[in-house]
Order: structure tokens, then sequence, then C-alpha cells
């Protein structure tokens, strides 16, 4: 059936008149790409205008500034991805004392056996494999090790970005990174946390997704 | 839809204060919003330009698209299906629910699926669909239909949906505090998508150099969809393929722009695959339908062929005055405003439709906006003359219907009268003396239903010219 529908749509499709339609190239944009800290401001302040929360620290600080995060919100589970770099870090610094700190909870097995824990979790932390400056929104890509739900499902979403992998545009995202080479399963941009304004245009956070979106940039 | 039920839609829509209030409001605050992000005139027109540009060198390709899409999808694990038919593409998906034993569907933002009127075909199918857009959800409880775009409860305000969720999600208590509605609806759906077993979604754009499905959103409703139920169904009109990734940061900045006045949405989603092999949540099966209904005949006019290049961003219906007025209800079809006026006619014919084309003032608004340059005004008035033309070739369905010889000899008159100037300088001074008491009856009743009644000049223009000695030029 749906064999000789798509053989007929194709054949309507190539007997319509033909028109000859250059590609155009898209342009670079105008403006010059700012260094790495204006990149990073004008990401702070995009991300900020629609509510996230955008913390830029250096490197060695941002597992302290986590704790405060948690304890001053009073989270009770913290779902981390344990195969990831920033999963070690952090299983590592709860080993060293976990006195107070919210319980981990490592997205270790296919959702399926995990969806019941996964859905009871207060907060996740994720990477974020980069950034555009120009829109203001955080790329991601998850991983078998780091997967979907995690920016998702959780009220609060805990993103650990570098500083030096801000990008100016989406366009140059996409060139440098060569995604059209190879696309993930599911690549993201998010801009913060989940927002509708249906009802009579007011704006109102939460309302599926993550309720807070939480941004260390790291320097 | 007959032309009266259109007319008496209009009529009901501008007695109903609330309903005038509501839009007015609405609309304002869109089109204030969009002028903001696109401050930079210069950038905008260059931007416009471009999405124009992406959209016709799509189109100019589109079937050698659609087959890269198809291929670059199969290769990537996704399920491709194409439908004809609105009831062909409902077949589909209820065979693939079915295939699953599913009996719930959970259901992302889309148009196309209220074009196929899904839901109510699955409803008697025994399978329900719980839509999960806020909007969306608002209207599927009160049994309504969008009445825009992409904001499709914005015709009710907020005492309404308060009472609307006391009355039907139980336990609900009446609020009219927009955070704890919101939350009352996030409370409900999760339960929903923590249990559904298929997600059906739209899709803004569908890449076809990767095979890549392009979502955005700002309520991760439609991301729940997409990742949560082990199958994902989408469903995309033809016209939605572009060429190449490298089209998408223009597209979605003039969508997401246009739209809602973002400079991006909270979420892009990017679908490339089904769940890979040690990857751990992410649908197990994709599926992708597409959908022709009438596109591929809308193709075959060069001109026409333009309505395809639209991106659903609704600012067409943002500034028009005519919708701002109405609504989105008293079009009558799925599609409101401008773009519903170009397209319904073209889909549906123009005996059951054609009456849109004619609802507007031609004032243009509409295309100064449109992110992708569509010339609406001049697709309504081609619309127009279709709808008389006695052509016999032609794409349009129901095309001539409005032909009738009683119009065709007044305007024969006309010229005649016009290109005789004994006979016209006769008939303007009888009329300059008598037309005043023509009685309002035919098509001068229904030309007076909405203005007001023409006062003849007792003197025609030649006359007084020739008396204040005004030489021809």
């Amino acid at each position: 059936m749906s064999e000789i529908a798509r053989d007929r749509i194709l054949a309507r499709l190539r007997g319509a008149p033909r028109q000859e339609i250059p590609r155009l190239d898209v342009p670079a944009p105008a403006a010059a790409a700012p260094d790495r800290n204006a990149r990073v401001a004008r990401l702070k302040s995009l991300m900020e205008t629609v509510r996230a929360e955008v913390q830029v620290l250096p490197a060695a600080e941002w597992i302290p500034r986590l704790k405060e995060v948690l304890g001053a919100r009073g989270i009770k589970t913290l779902l981390y991805a344990p195969d990831t770099d920033l999963g070690s870090a952090l299983a590592e610094a709860w080993q060293q004392d976990a006195a107070g700190l919210p319980e981990l909870v490592a997205y270790a097995e296919p959702v399926e056996s995990f969806k019941e824990r996964l859905f009871a979790v207060d907060a996740a932390v994720t990477g974020a494999a980069g950034a555009v400056a120009d829109t203001g929104a955080l790329i991601l890509r998850p991983t078998g090790a780091e997967p979907r739900l995690m920016s998702l499902v959780p009220p609060v979403h805990i993103a650990v970005l570098r500083a030096d992998s801000v990008f100016p545009s989406l366009g140059d995202a996409m060139r440098a990174g060569r995604w059209a080479e190879d696309m993930p399963t599911n690549m993201l941009l998010i801009s913060g946390p989940s927002k509708t304004a249906d009802i009579e245009l007011i704006l109102a956070f939460g309302v599926h997704g993550p309720k807070e979106l939480i941004v260390f940039v790291l320097e | 839809m007959a032309a009266e039920s259109f007319e008496k839609n209009v009529d009901r829509a501008l007695a109903d204060a609330q309903l005038r209030k509501n839009f007015a409001f609405a609309m304002g605050n869109f089109i204030l919003k969009r002028k903001a992000v696109f401050s930079d005139t210069e950038e905008t027109e260059r931007l416009r330009t471009l999405g124009n540009a992406i959209k016709q060198r799509a189109l100019s390709r589109l079937p050698d698209l659609l087959v890269q899409l198809e291929a670059a999808c199969t290769r990537n694990g996704i399920r491709v299906h194409w439908a004809e038919t609105p009831a062909v593409a409902n077949r589909i998906v209820l065979e693939t629910i079915e295939s699953h034993a599913g009996t719930r569907v959970v259901k992302g933002k889309s148009m196309v699926s209220e074009e196929m009127h899904l839901n109510a075909f699955l409803g008697t199918h025994g399978i329900e669909a719980v839509e999960t857009d806020l909007g969306e959800f608002i209207i599927q409880l009160a049994g309504e239909t969008p009445s825009h775009i992409i904001v499709p409860a914005i015709h009710k305000n907020k005492m309404q949906i308060a009472k609307i969720f006391h009355d039907k999600i139980p336990g609900a208590p009446y609020t009219e505090d927009v955070a704890e509605l919101t939350a009352i609806a996030r409370r409900t759906l999760r339960r929903k998508f923590y249990e559904a077993g298929i997600g059906l979604s739209g899709v803004n754009f569908a890449v076809a150099e990767t095979g890549t499905l392009c979502l955005v959103e700002n309520e991760g409703n439609g991301r729940l969809c997409t990742t949560v139920p082990p199958v994902h169904i989408a469903v995309m009109g033809l016209e939605k393929v572009v060429e190449k990734l490298d089209d998408l940061p223009p597209l979605l900045r003039l969508l997401t722009g246009s739209a809602t006045g973002q400079l991006v949405t909270t979420y892009v989603n990017l679908i490339t695959s089904p769940r890979r092999t040690g990857e751990k949540d992410g649908p197990t099966e994709v599926h992708l339908v597409i959908l022709d209904n009438g596109r591929s005949r809308i193709y075959q006019d060069p001109e026409l062929r333009q309505t395809l290049q639209c991106v659903r961003c609704g600012t067409c219906l943002n500034h028009c005055p005519v919708y701002t007025r109405i609504g989105g209800h008293a079009y009558g079809f799925v599609y409101p405003g401008p773009i519903g006026k170009i397209l319904t006619p073209q889909v549906e014919g123009l005996e059951k439709a054609g009456e849109l084309a004619f609802a507007s003032s031609l004032c243009g608004a509409c295309e100064e906006v449109c992110p992708v340059k569509i010339p609406i005004a001049s697709l309504l008035r081609r619309l127009r003359d279709e709808s008389y033309s006695g052509e016999p070739q032609g794409i349009v369905p129901g095309r001539g219907c409005k032909q009738n010889l009683a119009e065709r000899l007044a305007w024969k008159s006309w010229a005649f009268l016009n290109t005789h100037p004994r006979l016209n300088r006769m008939v303007t001074s009888l009329l300059g003396m008598a037309g005043d008491y023509l009685p309002p009856a035919g098509p001068l009743e229904r030309w007076m239903r909405y203005r007001t009644e023409p006062e003849f000049a007792r003197k025609g223009l030649h006359r007084r010219a020739k008396e204040e000695g005004i030489a021809d030029e």
C-alpha cells in the first residue's frame, strides 16, 4: 500500500514543471566572532533572561558549588552518569565525604527496568557538548553512558559546560563538529527550563520538562 | 463549507466580546514580541530572503529530496511510510499502534495530525490519544479544536480554563492561578507519559542529507513523547523536507522569531535514529509517515507551489486584521488565518472552501511578515480568479465554481457602458437622479450587509469636469 502511494506521489511530483533554483550559500554571520569571554558573557545573559541559572567558575570549584546548589534546594536524590568523566568525578567526591549530601543514583541500566527510579529522582547532572552564544543555548549530545532522559525527566537539571566549547553560532558549532557526517541518535539545544505561555500568554515554568536549569560554565 | 455558514461564523465571532478581547490582546502581544526579536530590519530582510531561497530550492528538488530523506532515514533505522490521503495516514498510524497492542498514545503538538483528524479516528478504534501540549490538552478537555496554530487555546481566558480543569480532571481544585493550572497539567500528564506505549509527534523540518527530524518546542512534552515511549511515530506533510543540516540555523531563527518572538525555543530536538545498541533509553522503533493530502497537486502549479514553503509559524495569523477579529474557529477548517485562506481552498476545493479566499482585505500584512516570503495576497487574488475562471486547465479543484450568467452579463454590460461615451453619459446622469431610490435588493442587498449604502452623485465626474473647465489631459 505504502509502496504504491510512494510511487504515485513521486510520479506526480516528478511530472510537475521543473524549476531550476540554485542553492544560496549560507553567508557567514556579519559580526566577527567575539572572543571566548564575550561568548560566555552573551550565553550567560541570554540564558538568564529565559530563567536559566548560569554560573561561570574555575573547573576545580564545580563540585563544591554543586553541593551548595543541591543543599539549598533540599535535593534528596541526584541522578548521574557513572561511566562519564563528570560521573566518576562526582562519585569520587561523594566517596570522600557524602555526609549531608543527596544519594547518588546511577543511570546504569536500560530505562525499562529503571523507569520508576528515574521518574522519582529530584535532580540530574549531565555534561553539555557545547553551547551557542548568539541565541543562548546549550548543545547536548546524549550517549549510551549519558542517556537522553537525564536532561528531561528530573525536575532540576544541572549541566556542566566547558567555557572553550561555546561557539559563536549554531552554524559554527555544526561546521566545527562536522555534525552532518555523523549525527547521533539524538541531539538537543536547550536554552532554559521548560516553559509555556499557553494560558493568556502568561509565562509558567516547569510544565513538562525540568523546572530549573542550572549551568556551570568551567573556565 | 457553504459561504453562508462562514458568514454566520463571522457574525457569531464578531458578537462575542470575550473572544475578541482575548484575540486582540494575544495578537497584539505577539506582534510586539516578534518586532523586538527582529529589531534589525536589514538583518531580518536578509534572513527572510535566505529562508525563502532555502524553501524554494528544497521545493525545486522535492521528489529527489524525499527519496534522499527516505534512504537516509531507512539507513538510520527509521521506518518510512507514505500516505496519499489522511485516511491512509490514519490507517498506518493505527496499524503501527495495533502491532504493539497499544491502547493509548501520548501526542506532541502536530497540525498534520489535526489535518488527519487522527484523535477522532483513533477514538473510534478504542485508542485514546492524549494531547500533551498544554494548549492542546486544554482544548481536548473542552472538546474543541485549535483556534491558533501555535497557541491553540488562546481563545480561552484563565477563568474558562480553571473551570474546564475543575470539571474535567478528577480531583483538580478550582484555581485561576496560571502556575497552579500548569502544575495540575504536569501532574496529570506525567502519569500518562510514564505509562504510554506509543508517542506521536509532528516534524518541523526533515533533513534529507542526514535523515534527521527536527522538532522545536518550549514545554518538553514533545521530547517526552519522542523519548519515553518505546515507539515513536512522527507525521509530516511532504513539504517539510529540507536539503541540508546547514539549512537549519536560519530556518530555526525565522521560525521561532516569527512564531513567538524567541531567539531560540527552550528545546530544539534533533532525532536521527531509534535507540542504538548500548543506549539505555529512547524509542526502539521510530516511524515516519509522509503525508501528501493534495500537496503534490498544489506542487503542479509554479505559482501556487509557493504555498508549500510555509513553516507553520502562525505569524500571518497574528498580523491579520481579519483573524484578530474573528479568531481561528470561524474559518471552519484546520488551518485558519491567511495561510488557511490559501491552503484550505486548494486542498478542499473552491466549492467547499473558496469563500475563505474572499475573507481578506488584501492588506498584505501577512506577506510582509512571512518568514519565507509567501506572496499570500497574490495567491489570494489568484484563487479568487480561479473561482471565476472559465479555462479548462488548472489544478485547483472546483475552479470556475462561482461563474454565473448574471455576473458575466453584468460585467459585459459594464464594459460596454464604459466604452460607449454617449451611453455612459446617459446612464450616469440617470443614476444621479434615480440611484438613491434603487431598492436594496439582489446584489445591492448583499453589498449593504456589511457596508453603508452608496450615495450617488447628482452630477457625474465628466460633467463636473466640463463645467469647471478642466480639460482632458
